[in-house]
């Protein structure tokens, strides 16, 4: 059997040679394409077991890629119609390290468009399906990602995360997925959606597994300007070191008992009785864990401020798809009428609305307003973090209000529930913390994560708290064992 | 009569090995789309790499123009749609532009005129469009070359101050080896933005705005020919119109199109390089660097070495020329014999050969060691400059010749008496001339007869002045 093993296991398995790197690709690609049709991971599922041999814990681990980073001569389209048939001639850093620790791509996954959004419905090639749940969302935009791994398809998948791209789907796939640092992963040759908020980030079923994926992505890259320096450590070896006195703190105003209490909502408080008796487990097993408070409207404007500036960078981090470049050519009298019909027929309604938005808050009299404002407030919130940071080695928090989500639910966007449960893990990508989420209770059947946020460069502490908190939890490795294959 | 008021843009491209944001090279070719990488063509998941190099010429140009320096480089996007601007925005400074203020001191008729600056600020170029009736072909080899920009206070009052700022610009650049500022190659362009007004009005009048031209004679052009259509708008009571126009070939100046309302760039930090901190001492590194510029020099020539405005502004004009000029005379060599072998042998020197300074073999110390000998009139200037020309063909230090070949000159008046006397014995008909005649070019075939008999080691000034005395002597003799 190769579905559903982890790294670990499946390098066991290559050591000793019970299996070749070709029979877990075999594997790999027979499920991609056997779940494709009921839950459209993939935009392109490759079919040609391409590997290099390396010495690395990842040669011969198939693995999944979300389609927008740049992979030479793999067609990659942002699951927009824009880039539809754009096929790249350079190679993302973190897929030319994959390649030459010998992982074997096994497909490049469905996001939404351009990487904006969170539900995973809006690729130009359709709705990503919930493994545990085929009526349910997995969330987005690393819909893909998450899915082919919750399905068992791969044992990892790369995602980028902007808001909580990452380690919200992970959250309602029952998976574990890791936002390291900003800077500990370089960003090159991933199609910019929020320059400053957007991180590489991963899934597994496993802690051990991302540290291992991260072990091999990190480091500083010539060809990235904020990336860190390598800080020399192998995260796989550092998860296992003693956390008795590690202090975390929870929000009050977030996830408190007494929180939502007057909110008539079943799955927010199984969030919440869940969460707290997660917590009682924690303290017993030695760690210190304390309710903070924090004033509400700075918990509320974490969502407004992310939007105001991931809509302004992203205004003009997608200015070059014009059709000019690359991309289908639009028609018109003049440049300006070429660029415009290109745009106008390659972007969906929800993507112009966003440009809308960011072009609005770019202009000369809203930009005090809106977009510095925006930046002051993410400086506060940051600073408060920091604050914390100086007493406790991490915050603790539900991934979100409740599992994964219907495709015909709506959200009420103003309710305490979607701005601070559903919006608070953009807090990761303000600050650059080290970020991970990991399953921590199943409810009606439907995975539930908790979310680990550290203090910036500790990536190693992050995940070491995460891989203790692993060991309360019993929901490691777990994956959808939907679907009558046997492989 | 209407008072000019002009504001001058100068975009000069930086010379360094590679782009601003780039690995792809800085060079200019021929040859279409060739120093081009993924970032120069803003394909997605491209990031900018901010280059050194750029920064650095940018802010040495900025402390030698006396700007204000930032306490950190950091970068802005200008977020607009071009075919000729492939990531959709242009990366430049907004926030903190390397040069705050400032001045450029240039000569204009003979008089000091202060041109001071509004800010510079270092950006990226943008690709080259070739328009044909039916399509336009770009050319990325120009897309994120470095592009410092230059911009005046609205300071510039005639053709002649905006003429003399660009050539006394140019300069700058060139001393500062920041860039090789060639118009012809476009990498220095000028935009103009010119108004009118009354001596007694205290508004600027409406501006027009000329971009992009080359050569600094069309500078002059353009700005002419706006003075006077301007004027005769004015003059007719009517309104000058805002907009762009464009220079073309008969020096005339056409609309282009109308401003409407400013462009709305909505500039932003570019989120993708990381603040560099400015420190005191990169600036005390960058200090020492910083070379006395054209203007000063020739003003010290001048001044303290009492030379010509002519000798002052031919030596001053080249760095590398200035720089040899004042070697010589660190090296103790007379003023104005270094004044008169630099602009003389050594300048057609290098014409005649087409070669560069740093080519020539003749150096500062082995033309020191040939002035001291005409100075100690040992050597006559033009003997001085025959040898230099020797040293160069048979690439010998000079000096050396001078040793070897015994060609110091004869100085000893017993000596050259002695020669002279007998020279004259053997052409007593030339003496009878001068003798009974008063023919006086006696003198001067005796001074040839003299300076071939030694082999040119005579001194020619000593010899000439013997030939004479000998010659009234013989004449008083013969009464």
């Amino acid at each position: 059997m190769y579905r559903g093993k982890s790294i670990t296991q499946l390098r066991e398995e290559l050591d000793s040679e019970k299996v070749t790197p070709e029979d877990l690709f075999s594997k790999a690609n027979q499920l991609a394409h056997y779940f494709q049709d009921d839950y459209n991971s993939f935009v392109t599922i490759i079919d040609k077991c391409k590997y290099r041999k390396s010495d690395s814990k990842l040669n011969g681990i198939p693995y999944a890629l979300k389609d927008n980073f740049s992979t030479t001569g793999i067609l990659t389209t942002a699951s927009s119609n824009i880039l539809k048939d754009y096929v790249p001639v350079y190679d993302a850093t973190v897929y030319k390290k994959l390649k030459d620790a010998g992982a074997i791509l096994v497909g490049k996954t469905v996001l939404d468009e351009l990487a904006m959004g969170g539900t995973g419905t809006t690729g130009h090639t359709g709705v990503v399906k919930n493994p545990w749940d085929k009526e349910c969302m997995i969330g987005g935009s690393s819909a893909g990602s998450a899915a082919s791994v919750a399905l068992g398809i791969v044992p990892f998948s790369i995602g980028s995360d902007t808001g909580d791209s990452v380690r919200k789907p992970a959250s309602h796939g029952g998976l574990v997925g890791f936002k390291p640092t900003y800077g500990r992963i370089s960003r090159y040759g991933l199609f910019a959606f929020a320059s400053s908020l957007d991180h590489v980030a991963m899934f597994a079923r496993n802690v051990k597994d991302v540290a291992i994926v991260t072990d091999i992505l990190k480091g500083k890259d010539p060809n990235d300007m904020v990336t860190l320096n390598d800080d020399d450590k192998c995260y796989a070896d550092l998860l296992d070191k003693d956390i008795k006195g590690k202090k975390l703190f929870y929000i009050k105003e977030m996830c408190g008992k007494d929180a939502y209490k007057d909110i008539d909502d079943k799955d927010l408080s199984e969030v919440i009785s869940t969460f707290h008796e997660m917590l009682d487990k924690l303290r017993k097993k030695g760690f210190i864990i304390e309710e903070v408070s924090v004033d509400k409207t700075l918990l509320e404007a974490i969502y407004p401020t992310y939007m105001v500036i991931s809509c302004a960078e992203a205004t003009s981090n997608n200015s070059n798809l014009t059709g000019i470049q690359f991309g289908p050519r639009g028609e018109g009298n003049s440049i300006e009428e070429i660029m415009f019909d290109a745009r106008t027929k390659g972007f969906s309604e929800l993507i112009k609305r966003r440009f809308i938005l960011g072009s609005y808050i770019l202009q000369k009299e809203n930009q005090e307003k809106l977009f510095l404002n925006a930046g002051r407030i993410r400086h506060i919130i940051v600073d408060k973090m920091n604050e914390l940071f100086k007493e406790y080695d991490g915050m603790i928090a539900p991934c979100s209000g409740g599992p994964a989500q219907k495709f015909e639910s709506t959200s009420e966007k103003l309710s305490d529930r979607y701005l601070i449960l559903e919006n608070h893990l953009a807090i990761g990508n303000f600050g650059g913390f080290p970020s991970i989420t990991v399953p921590y209770a199943m409810i009606d059947d439907m995975p539930v994560g908790l979310n680990i946020t550290g203090r910036v460069r500790e990536d190693d502490l992050v995940l070491n708290i995460a891989y203790k908190i692993e060991e309360e939890t019993g929901l490691k490795d777990i994956y959808s064992k939907v679907g009558d294959i046997d492989v | 009569m209407y008072k000019v008021v002009i504001g001058l843009e100068v975009h000069v491209e930086l010379e360094t090995n590679t782009k601003n944001f780039s690995s792809a090279p800085n060079k200019f070719t021929e040859a279409h789309n060739i120093n081009v990488s993924t970032v120069d063509l803003g394909l997605p998941g491209i990031l900018p790499i901010a280059n050194k190099e750029a920064v650095r010429k940018a802010l040495l140009t900025s402390m030698a123009l006396h700007c204000k320096t930032p306490d950190e480089i950091i970068f802005d996007r200008k977020n607009y749609y071009y075919a000729d601007l492939p990531k959709g925005y242009q990366i430049t400074q907004n926030t903190k532009p390397v040069g705050i203020g400032g001045y450029l001191d240039v000569i204009v008729n003979k008089k000091i005129k202060r041109v001071t600056l509004h800010d510079i600020h270092l950006e990226e170029d943008t690709a080259s469009l070739e328009h044909y009736p039916k399509y336009s072909l770009i050319d990325y080899n120009r897309s994120g070359v470095p592009l410092l920009e230059i911009v005046t206070d609205p300071c510039i009052e005639s053709a002649d101050e905006a003429v003399a700022y660009l050539e006394d610009l140019r300069d700058v650049f060139l001393y500062l080896g920041v860039s090789e500022a060639r118009s012809n190659y476009g990498q220095m362009r000028c935009d103009v933005n010119i108004s009118l007004m009354k001596e007694t009005d205290t508004q600027l009048g409406t501006k027009v705005e000329m971009k992009n031209i080359n050569a600094f004679n069309s500078v002059r052009q353009a700005i002419e020919y706006e003075i006077k259509r301007q004027s005769e708008i004015l003059n007719r009571g009517e309104k000058v119109v805002q907009e762009t126009r464009r220079i073309a070939e008969d020096g005339r100046t056409y609309s282009m199109r109308e401003k409407v309302d400013a462009i709305d760039y909505k500039y932003f930090v570019e989120p993708n390089i990381p603040s560099t901190p400015v420190t005191d001492d990169f600036l005390y590194e960058l200090k020492k660097e910083l070379p006395e510029l054209k203007g000063d020099r020739y003003l010290k020539y001048i001044e303290k070495y009492k030379m010509s405005e002519y000798d002052a502004g031919v030596i001053a004009k080249n760095r590398k020329i200035s720089d040899y000029f004042e070697t010589l005379l660190d090296l103790g060599s007379d003023v104005e014999l270094s004044v008169n072998y630099v602009t003389t042998s050594i300048l057609s020197t290098l014409k005649k050969l087409e070669i560069e300074l740093e080519d020539l073999f003749i150096t500062p110390e082995m033309l020191s060691g040939v002035i001291k000998q005409v100075k100690d009139k040992k050597l006559s200037l033009d003997a001085g400059k025959k040898l230099l020309y020797e040293a160069i063909d048979k690439k010998i230090d000079p000096n050396e010749l001078i040793r070897k070949e015994g060609l110091s000159q004869i100085n000893d008046k017993d000596e050259l008496l002695k020669l002279i006397t007998s020279i004259m014995d053997e052409n007593k008909e030339v003496v009878r001339q001068y003798v009974e005649d008063g023919n006086m070019a006696a003198i001067n075939f005796f001074i040839g007869q003299t300076m071939k008999k030694s082999n040119r080691q005579a001194n020619p000034n000593m010899s000439k002045e013997i030939i004479s005395e000998e010659l009234e002597r013989r004449k008083n003799e013969s009464k």
